[in-house]
């Protein structure tokens, strides 16, 4: 722990620090790569649709029943005359799935189904979708994910600018796309609970990014008024001073959700808690990725095409090549950047805000102390 | 909400014993209040507690998209909640959820197989001439049976003339010579006259039967006279049989409950207008006459006349034949009698009506104006052992995701985990406290997916703890003491924090907007936990820093504290020139955390 605290010392010191920014082209490169193989194996596997989607019946037996798996499926098949698939949960329930039968047959094969399993059908859970409820879950979904990002983009373009709303919009889509590609690959069946696992993802995905866009923008705010650093190497240290707090943040929005899945997956064995967190889980891993290597680096690019930025780019340039010609090497990357002495030391407070002006500072100190005893 | 002025917030931190005294307020009233109310646990959904839940879609008729609106949904509502809890389910309830689906919650217990059946149907609403009607009950199946035997003749009458009715709707002639009593009506006229009713019973006989050369369905008449005789009203089987598979074009039995709450049965000739062709059906207070809750109603244009026919044939005839019965999938909601014929389109149903009934009666009759039809969409039941064990599970997994975050920050933290720690709890008890009192207020549930959004919740929650701390942790770095490191920290965590929850909440209530069923749970617990985060880190968590940052144990700096300088890799004091001299400590200031 030690050695995290140091190295959130050090990081914030900006001793060490990883250049996101810089080798951004790497990180776009992998994301590209995974997003093209989660397309693909979105288009060649598909997603694996729970009943929920197609319509047809769940049955979920109590616990230790003692009938075999294959011997339910006989007795399931029997019942209803379609296929059905039946799985053993942890605690000894049967969990039977009948696809394309109707709601209004549903009771009459639970009650076979009880007869040959000899419970009381009382005691057998059903869950019974029509055709079409699984699609009007998925439809009002995607209409929700269409409102969000379009408020979400608003809201970010007037809190921030337009280029992070579009930035984060673009992380947003990438998170997603990883989720579902992941889905589509492993074969993870997907239910209402993955639908709503995902779309969690979308607060929390932006949640990170903007927590990360808040630094870059209060740190960004008086970038014009100094010439030491572009736009992209404050986007880095941007991401490096907020690193700790991200890893941080994710650890502790995993944790949770991690118990959530040990408890779902491993002693439920499947259901609404399993499927929630299961998604949950990558979109939270994807979404913490993006923040830091996709979202923040692509604000970078957007603004440096700003004619405003390349200026200061050139100017930044200039002086760099300048000083190392004077036989200072300073033309570094900028996490290097940060150990040099400062030469401009009327632009730093200004880059850094209010925060080092020695007024705001003094007044700080003495007021808690000052007045309140 | 973006982007507060970096300014102070003066209550906050200038007063970290009034936030922290108006949060435990806040809390104890709530307790009290949950006490008070008696839920001292959240109401559990389904899924969680056991029972059935079914969730119906409104589907338009064609070119009629607008119908689904929430005047209608509302209306629908109510029919289904008479329909369900006719059937003796008291706490069943129904609701409506998102813009075009209806919930209808059955705790277990009680018979889903038939509640199922009965919400899936379409509501039918006809009105019919009342043929002849009386108490039912004990006294009237003890009715001697001579009805069916005495009335064969008759009967052979009855039907065919009610049938030529139908046809002839329109013809106020054919309907003017019917009042014959039949020997069966007669014999049921004895028990008849004991009933306290302001409808007079000398029962019935067809409207027209005038006409009876008419042939075919003798049969069915006399099965009629038969059912009728048998018909216990007071029987709820009997009472959902009756008139089962009759159309609407056929004579049926059917029973209803009179203003003083008995029941009563009816032969009904066949329906003359069908709900479509009531356009509108209002409450009204008539003050003018005195006549106290009414309800009006608006025909079609096509209503209006079948309705015009209807009446000035009812209205010629004697009673019970000047009624007509308003019947919802096959009982009688109301049989007003007619004294004349009602030609403009418009009618007003007087009676001892109550707001309340009056209400009711009203938008039944609009229900049967809804070009809407109900189709099932998912039906889940859900024993009481295995709700028990999702219960359980759920709150298991809480248990150990909170005991794993609580070990992290402690690890992490140290010292300051305490404090995140003790927001962690306070947030739970408002969470846990706001859910049971909404549970009676406004019908919220907790149900798995809502216990999910609460677990993830605790995620959100503790982030904000994060990026407070880590902001004192730079201030510390900075060389700042400790004390004017929780104070300087405060203004940009604070922004970020409600930035971030912003966002957060904006997800949550576009999810509760939009989604339906299960994600709207989630959705719902996942606002309420951001709003009491933003609410808690303001009025608790920053107050108790500020107070804790007075101690020696946390502002010395010990180094289970969390706050260590040295630890943290604090630079030595700065010098205090006009500009910071330490090189590091200058351009690499500004860490958001």
């Amino acid at each position: 722990m030690s050695k995290l605290g140091n190295l959130g010392a050090r990081l914030h010191r900006g001793e060490v620090g990883y250049d996101f920014v810089g080798n951004r082209k790497i990180w776009y490169g992998l994301s590209i790569l995974i997003t093209i193989t989660a397309i693909v194996g979105l288009a060649v596997r598909g997603l694996n649709m729970g009943i929920e989607f197609e319509g047809g019946a769940v049955f979920t037996t109590p616990k230790n029943t003692s009938v075999s798996v294959s011997q339910a499926e006989t007795y399931a098949e029997e019942a209803s005359g379609h296929d059905a698939i039946v799985q053993k949960l942890g605690d000894g329930s049967l969990r039977i799935q009948i696809a394309g039968i109707d709601t209004d047959k549903s009771g009459q094969i639970r009650r076979e189904l009880a007869d040959d399993l000899k419970v009381d059908s009382e005691q057998i859970a059903a869950d019974l979708v029509g055709p079409s409820w699984g699609d009007q879950v998925a439809n009002k979904a995607w209409q929700g994910l269409g409102i969000f990002l379009v408020l979400v983009v608003i809201y970010l373009a007037i809190a921030f600018e337009w280029r992070m709303a579009v930035a984060a919009f673009v992380a947003l889509i990438h998170d997603i796309t990883i989720t579902v590609g992941i889905y589509a690959l492993v074969g993870f069946e997907v239910t209402p609970g993955t639908v709503i696992g995902l779309l969690t993802i979308l607060g929390y995905s932006l949640y990170d990014t903007v927590v990360v866009f808040d630094s870059l923008k209060e740190q960004t705010k008086d970038i014009a008024k100094q010439t030491r650093w572009t736009y992209s190497d404050i986007a880095n240290r941007s991401i490096n001073s907020t690193l700790v707090r991200s890893v941080n943040t994710t650890v502790v929005a995993l944790l949770p959700v991690a118990g959530l899945l040990f408890i779902g997956g491993g002693v439920l064995g499947a259901g609404m808690l399993n499927d929630i967190s299961l998604s949950l889980f990558v979109g939270l891993a994807a979404g913490a990725y993006s923040s830091i290597f996709i979202a923040t680096p692509l604000v970078a690019d957007l603004k440096e095409h700003e004619p405003q930025m390349k200026a200061l780019k050139k100017r930044v340039l200039a002086k760099r090549a300048q000083a190392g010609s004077q036989g200072e090497p300073l033309d570094a990357p900028a996490t290097e950047a940060y150990d040099d002495e400062p030469e401009d030391d009327e632009a730093t407070p200004a880059v850094v805000g209010p925060r080092n002006q020695p007024s705001s500072r003094s007044r700080g100190r003495g007021r808690p102390s000052g007045k309140r005893r | 909400m973006a982007a507060p002025k970096k300014g102070r917030s003066a209550s906050a931190q200038s007063k970290p014993g009034r936030s922290l005294a108006l949060i435990l307020i806040a809390i104890v009233a709530l307790t009290g209040g949950m006490f008070l109310s008696g839920h001292t646990t959240p109401r559990l959904g389904i899924d969680l507690a056991g029972g059935t839940s079914i969730t119906l879609r409104a589907v338009p008729e064609a070119g009629q998209e607008s119908a689904i609106n929430k005047t209608n949904m509302d209306t629908a509502v109510d029919i289904m909640n008479r329909r369900v809890n006719g059937l003796g389910v008291s706490e069943a309830e129904v609701q409506t959820q998102g813009r075009d689906n209806i919930i209808v919650n059955i705790p277990k217990g009680t018979n889903s197989e038939e509640a199922q059946k009965q919400v899936g149907t379409t509501a039918k609403l006809y009105f019919r001439p009342v043929v002849a009607t009386e108490v039912s009950g004990a006294a009237a199946t003890g009715s001697p049976s001579p009805s069916p035997s005495g009335s064969a003749s008759g009967d052979k009458a009855t039907d065919k003339a009610t049938d030529k009715a139908t046809e002839k709707a329109t013809d106020p002639s054919t309907s003017s010579s019917s009042p014959s009593a039949t020997p069966t009506s007669q014999g049921r006229a004895v028990t008849d006259g004991l009933k306290a009713d302001a409808t007079p019973s000398t029962s019935t006989s067809p409207a027209a039967s005038a006409s009876p050369s008419a042939s075919g369905g003798a049969a069915d008449t006399g099965k009629l006279e038969a059912q009728y005789a048998a018909l216990d009203c007071t029987d709820k089987k009997a009472r959902a049989k009756a008139g089962d598979g009759s159309k609407p074009t056929d004579s049926t039995v059917a029973c209803g409950q009179n203003s003083q709450g008995q029941w009563q049965k009816y032969i009904l000739g066949p329906a003359e207008v069908d709900g479509t062709d009531v356009d509108k059906a209002e409450a009204v207070l008539n003050t003018t006459t005195g006549a106290g809750w009414t309800v009006t109603m608006k025909f079609t244009d096509g209503g209006s006349k079948k309705f015009a026919a209807i009446t000035g044939k009812l209205a010629q005839n004697q009673s019970p034949q000047n009624q007509f019965a308003i019947v919802l999938d096959g009982e009688v909601v109301s049989d007003p009698y007619v004294s004349q014929a009602l030609t403009g389109g418009n009618a007003e149903i007087s009676g001892n009506f109550t707001q309340e009934s009056s209400q009711s009666l009203a938008n039944m009759l609009s229900y049967g104006a809804l070009p809407l039809t109900f189709k099932e969409d998912s039906v889940t039941t859900v024993t009481a052992a295995l709700g028990g064990e999702q219960l359980q599970a759920g709150l298991i997994a809480g248990a150990i995701g909170l005991a794993l975050v609580v070990l992290y920050l402690v690890l992490y933290y140290r010292g300051l985990a305490l404090i995140a720690v003790a927001s962690l709890l306070v947030s739970g008890a408002l969470t846990y406290v706001i859910m049971a009192l909404l549970g009676p207020t406004i019908g919220f549930a907790l149900n798995l997916p809502a216990v999910c959004g609460a677990i993830v919740a605790i995620g959100i929650t503790a982030d904000s703890f994060i990026v407070y701390f880590e902001r004192v942790r730079d201030e510390i770095r900075e060389g700042r003491s400790l004390r004017p490191a929780v104070e300087r920290a405060w203004p940009r965590a604070r922004r970020t924090i409600l930035v971030s929850d912003f966002v957060s909440f904006l997800a949550a209530a576009v999810l509760f907007i939009v989604t339906v069923g299960k994600v709207q749970g989630f959705a719902f617990t996942l606002g309420l936990t951001t709003l009491l985060d933003v609410v808690v880190v303001f009025l608790f968590t920053k107050p108790l820093l500020t107070l804790v940052a007075r101690s020696k144990f946390f502002s010395s700096g010990h180094s289970w504290s969390g706050l260590d300088p040295k630890r943290l890799g604090a630079q030595p004091p700065l010098r205090r020139t006009r500009r910071p001299a330490q090189p590091a400590a200058g351009p690499v200031d500004p860490k958001e955390a």
